[in-house]
Order: structure tokens, then C-alpha cells, then sequence
């Protein structure tokens, strides 16, 4: 519990850093306008500009990181995330077509594309996984699926007439949470909660998971519900988090693995906590993306990936070393 | 009374094999039942069919009567508890934590406190807080016993529970699920070492083949027939002073039995 209080304050300090620091500096008098008048150019700054931004942010890392700590506990794997087992890739490819069909512009085009190829892929894995002894196997099912996703994306680009689509794809592709407004957010809303209350219901079911399938499915809880809530749970919020910011990776690999000490490693307990840290991660990184003065302004999926590369290879490093032990 | 557990004719088909053919055997409350055979004999598969896990292609497995395709997983888990053979754990959880997980469905504190006293129970009062994964394989064996032990269920399956352990950890195991049976449990165990077996268990079904070749008390069950038609051992059981001892060596013959 101190641990989420703790999380919780430091996502807020960093809610209040985005909204109050951008690329046009304010000064003091200005920040006191933006608080009294709502109509002011510096008030539309932070509540219409800053403020969506920072909590769509906040929203897609803390659907990933919840997502991450999901499906590592499913899969009692540490090197399990969205990105890595090819969920973000095949929810990318679906909001893409969309896209590249001209058809973003109908409401909720790009979600339900982006949430469909999420739970495709969630389903398959779960069919994979059933099949296989180890659930380490699982990640090389999920690189391939990603290389899959990837290149059926890349086949959407060259087979798509305009450049402008084309370019408008790949935009949004690299992941971005700039210029979302509240409607985006509201959208979003739904089935983040949905996927969220689905996850945090599976969390006994991981726990028990530590044990191995054969002892889970002898304890008494309803491990095949448990299961199937944690699958369409992450991957509704993996979807959820592709439609709004694109693909984002590594989000789901590090927050989990932020957090797991202070919870003793349970993955019933990192939920919460990872959810938060997903957060406060990726509104950490978006500020940077606008204030590391760039003549391009960088792109959120860029930075995370940047970071989130290394990170990766670390755990990984880790996992392989405690496997052979 | 009724049986604690049952198999009549039980029959499993793995990837177009018969694993398992025409077994039936029951447990009594308070027996120790120990599942002896070589490597491939179907131990596994017949714990596993007893308690659901897999399918009988023939047959019919009951737990207390029920047939167990019928129970409810919450049904199922009330009446028998599994420890497979597979000791790893996923993640470095402290050992209470993981002992609790026998006991799901109770207050946190009250699975804490049986948690920690199964443990105690087992001399592992110092490493409550210990991550399992931090463990040596001893450690971590009688940590996963103690969770089987919180689940109250009154009948434990046990696949190789003494397997890679010292040979005082192997006693010690032992005596821990006969003290089980003694206050009215019932108890199926699958073991290698058939002196471990001839000593602690009241009855042994030797299997071959996957078929049942005797189901008797030690002395009935591990004649120098079935050594080697199990095992293809030459050799029989001895009594000495510190308890009976098989006392076998590899038959001119071979393994018969087994893949």
C-alpha cells in the first residue's frame, strides 16, 4: 500500500511537471493567468494543449505497464511484454489498414482495428501457450509474430497508393500522444477500464501461476477464467494504448520489472504498482520528447525505445542466467 | 467407508500412445499407497488420471466417491492436493508466500500464520522470508510440501516427492505424509527408491508398461518376480536390523519393461 501511495505522489509530481513545463516558456504572471482565467492563451496551453497530452501519457503507460505485468505473470516469463510477443505489432498493423484505407476519419475506426488485432493476437498466443511446456518458448512465438505484424505493416506502405497516407501511417506508427484532446481520452476510457478490471481480477490466478500450470489447475481457483480474463484484459489494453499513441515499446517490459522488488516479486501484487509506474514512465518520457530541443520534435515511441532497447537486453541477460542456474 | 480415492479400468491414450491400461486400484483413509515402476510406466499418468489432470480414455477415476470429471475445480481442490514432480517455481517469491498458496481461499493473516507454522513444522523456522528461488533444491522440496500440507485436503498426491533430496530429507518427507495419514488422510505417493518405498508405505502398486502388475503390501508386492519384470532386476527384499532393504542387481536380461 505505501508503495502505491508512493507511486501514486510521484505520478502526480510528474502530471504537474508536464502540464507546467513545454516548449513555450511561461512566465510566473502567466501561470497565475493560465489558474484564474480558463479563456487565456496560457490557460488553453496547459488545460487544452499540455494537460490532454500528459494524461493520455499517463493513460497509455499505465495501460502497458499493466499489460506487461499481466502477461508476465502469465507466462511466469520477465521478458513478456505487448511489444515483445508481437501484440502491439499485429493491433498496429489493424489500426494501419484503417488508416491506410482512408478510414480514420470515422469515429472509432482506429480503436476498434487496433483493439481487434490486440485480442487476435491475445487469443493466438493463448492457443500457443496452452500447447507448450515451457512458457519461455512462448517469446519466440511472440518474435515471430511481431515479424509477422512488422512486415504485413510494411506491405500495407508499399502497396498503398498515396505518400501521404503512407507517411501519415508511419507518423503514427513511431508513437506519439501529441495533439490528443479529451474526446480521444474519452474514447480510450472504456476499454482501458474494461481491460484493467479484467487484468486486476486475474491477479490471484498469477499468483497461483507461480507454482506451474499442473499445481494452478489443482488449487481450486478458476484457472481457465483467470487465464482468460488476463488474455483479453492485456490485450484490450494494448490495444487500447495503440489506438491512442501508436506503438510505444518497452513500457510493459520495464515498469513491471521496476517495481517487482518492492513487492517481493509477486506477480498478483505488481499490478497496481506496475500500472503506475507505467505512467509515470512514459509522462516522463513524453516531457522529454518536448523539451530536448530537437529540430524535429521527437517522437514518444522513439525515446522509450531508445531506453527501453537496453533495458531489455539487461533483463534478458538476467532471465537467461537465472534459467541455467 | 468410503474409498479416498478410486480408479476402475482406467485407461489413458497420450499422442496415440496407451500410456495407461486397465487400471484399478482404491486408497483407503489413513493408507499410504506408493507408486513404483521404471522410467515411462505411467506413475505420472496414473497420478494425473486419479486427480483429472488428464483424460481417461477408458475407465472412470473417482475422489471420495465422486467421479472426478464432475467435480468442480473448488470441489476437486477440497478433496485432494497435488505436488508434481516439477519443483520450479516461477518467481522468487518468500516461502511463506508460497506455502499460503495452499490455502486460496483464506484471510491473508490466517494463511500467513498456517504458512509459517507448516514451515516450522518442517525446520524451516529461520527461512520464512527466504526467496525459493534463492533456495538450495532440499529447501525449496520441503517448501513445496509445506504448501501441500496448508491445503487441509484429505487426500495428498505426491509425484517423486523425496527425489534428489539427502537420504535424511527422504525420510524426513516420508514421515511427514504418513504423520498425514495416521490423522485419517489418504496418501499416493510415486517413488524411485524401493527401499524408501518398502519402508514407508502400507501397500505398492508396481507398474509396468503402464499396466498394474501388483497392487499389495511391500513384502506381496516387490517379489523377485515383479523386480524383474518391472525393473528387469535380479534381487528380493531383505529384512535387516535398521529395516527391510531391496537388495537387487541388473538382470542378465535387461530392462523389460518401460519404452
Amino acid at each position: 500500500m505505501r508503495l502505491i501511495v508512493g507511486l501514486l505522489i510521484v505520478l502526480l509530481v510528474a502530471l504537474a511537471l508536464a502540464v507546467g513545463l513545454g516548449e513555450t516558456p511561461l512566465s510566473l504572471s502567466q501561470y497565475r493567468q493560465a489558474v484564474g482565467d480558463i479563456g487565456s492563451a496560457p490557460a488553453q496551453i496547459l488545460w487544452s494543449i499540455r494537460a490532454p497530452r500528459a494524461l493520455a501519457a499517463a493513460l497509455v503507460g499505465a495501460a502497458l505497464g499493466l499489460a506487461g505485468a499481466t502477461m508476465q505473470g502469465l507466462l511466469r516469463n520477465p521478458l513478456a511484454d505487448p511489444g515483445v510477443l508481437g501484440v502491439s505489432a499485429v493491433s498496429a498493423l489493424g489500426a494501419s489498414v484503417v488508416i491506410a484505407l482512408g478510414l480514420a476519419a470515422s469515429a472509432g475506426a482506429v480503436e476498434a482495428a487496433a483493439l481487434a488485432g490486440a485480442l487476435a493476437a491475445g487469443a493466438l498466443l493463448t492457443v500457443l501457450a496452452a500447447r507448450l511446456a515451457e512458457p519461455q518458448s512462448l517469446i519466440l512465438f511472440g518474435v515471430a509474430l511481431s515479424a509477422m505484424g512488422g512486415a504485413a505493416t510494411a506491405l500495407v506502405f508499399n502497396l498503398s497508393p498515396s505518400p501521404v497516407t503512407t507517411a501519415e501511417v508511419l507518423s503514427w506508427l513511431l508513437g506519439s500522444v501529441a495533439d490528443r484532446d479529451a474526446s480521444d481520452l474519452a474514447v480510450a476510457l472504456i476499454p482501458a477500464v474494461i481491460g484493467a478490471a479484467l487484468c486486476l481480477r486475474s491477479g490471484p490466478g498469477l499468483r497461483m501461476l507461480t507454482l506451474g500450470e499442473e499445481t494452478a489447475a489443482m488449487s481450486g481457483l478458476a484457472m481457465s477464467r483467470l487465464r482468460a480474463a488476463a488474455v483479453a484484459g492485456s490485450a484490450l489494453l494494448t490495444g487500447t494504448a495503440v489506438a491512442l499513441a501508436g506503438v510505444i515499446g518497452f513500457v510493459g517490459l520495464a515498469a513491471p520489472h521496476l517495481v517487482r522488488a518492492s513487492v517481493s516479486d509477486d506477480p498478483g501484487r505488481a499490478l497496481v504498482p506496475s500500472a503506475l509506474a507505467g505512467a509515470i514512465l512514459l509522462v516522463t518520457a513524453d516531457l522529454a520528447a518536448r523539451v530536448i530541443p530537437s529540430a524535429e520534435e521527437l517522437k514518444l515511441g522513439v525515446v522509450t525505445a531508445l531506453f527501453g532497447a537496453p533495458l531489455f537486453a539487461l533483463v534478458a541477460w538476467r532471465a537467461a542466467r537465472s534459467w541455467r542456474g | 467407508m468410503t474409498d479416498a480415492a478410486s480408479l476402475d479400468g482406467a485407461g489413458v491414450m497420450l499422442a496415440g500412445r496407451q500410456v495407461l491400461s486397465e487400471v484399478s486400484l482404491r486408497l483407503a483413509p489413513g493408507e499410504v499407497l506408493g507408486v513404483v515402476g521404471a522410467n515411462g510406466s505411467g506413475k505420472t499418468t496414473l497420478l494425473r488420471a486419479l486427480l483429472g489432470i488428464v483424460r481417461l480414455s477408458s475407465g472412470q477415476a473417482r475422489l471420495a466417491g465422486h467421479p472426478v470429471r464432475e467435480l468442480s475445480e473448488a470441489q476437486r481442490a477440497s478433496r485432494a492436493a497435488y505436488l508434481p514432480q516439477d519443483r520450479r517455481v516461477g518467481w522468487n517469491l518468500p516461502a511463506w508466500r508460497v506455502v499460503a498458496l495452499g490455502a486460496p481461499t483464506l484471510a491473508p493473516e490466517r494463511a500467513r500464520d498456517r504458512a509459517v507454522s507448516a514451515l516450522a513444522r518442517l525446520g524451516m523456522a529461520g527461512l520464512v522470508e527466504r526467496g525459493v528461488i534463492d533456495m538450495s533444491g532440499g529447501e525449496r522440496a520441503r517448501v513445496l510440501l509445506a504448501r501441500l500440507l496448508v491445503t487441509g485436503a484429505p487426500l495428498l498426491v505426491a509425484d517423486e516427492p523425496a527425489a534428489g533430496l539427502d537420504p535424511d530429507a527422504q525420510f524426513q518427507v516420508m514421515e511427514i505424509l504418513r504423520s498425514r495419514a495416521d490423522r485419517g488422510g489418504a496418501v499416493i505417493v510415486s517413488l524411485h527408491d524401493l527401499t524408501l518405498a518398502a519402508r514407508s508405505c502400507d501397500r505398492l502398486a508396481v507398474l509396468a508398461g503402464g499396466r498394474l502388475l501388483a497392487c499389495a503390501p511391500p513384502a506381496a508386492a516387490l517379489t523377485s518376480d515383479a523386480l524383474r519384470a518391472a525393473f528387469g532386476l535380479e534381487g528380493r527384499l531383505v529384512s535387516s536390523p535398521f529395516g527391510d532393504i531391496v537388495a537387487a542387481r541388473r538382470g542378465a536380461w535387461g530392462a523389460s519393461a518401460g519404452p
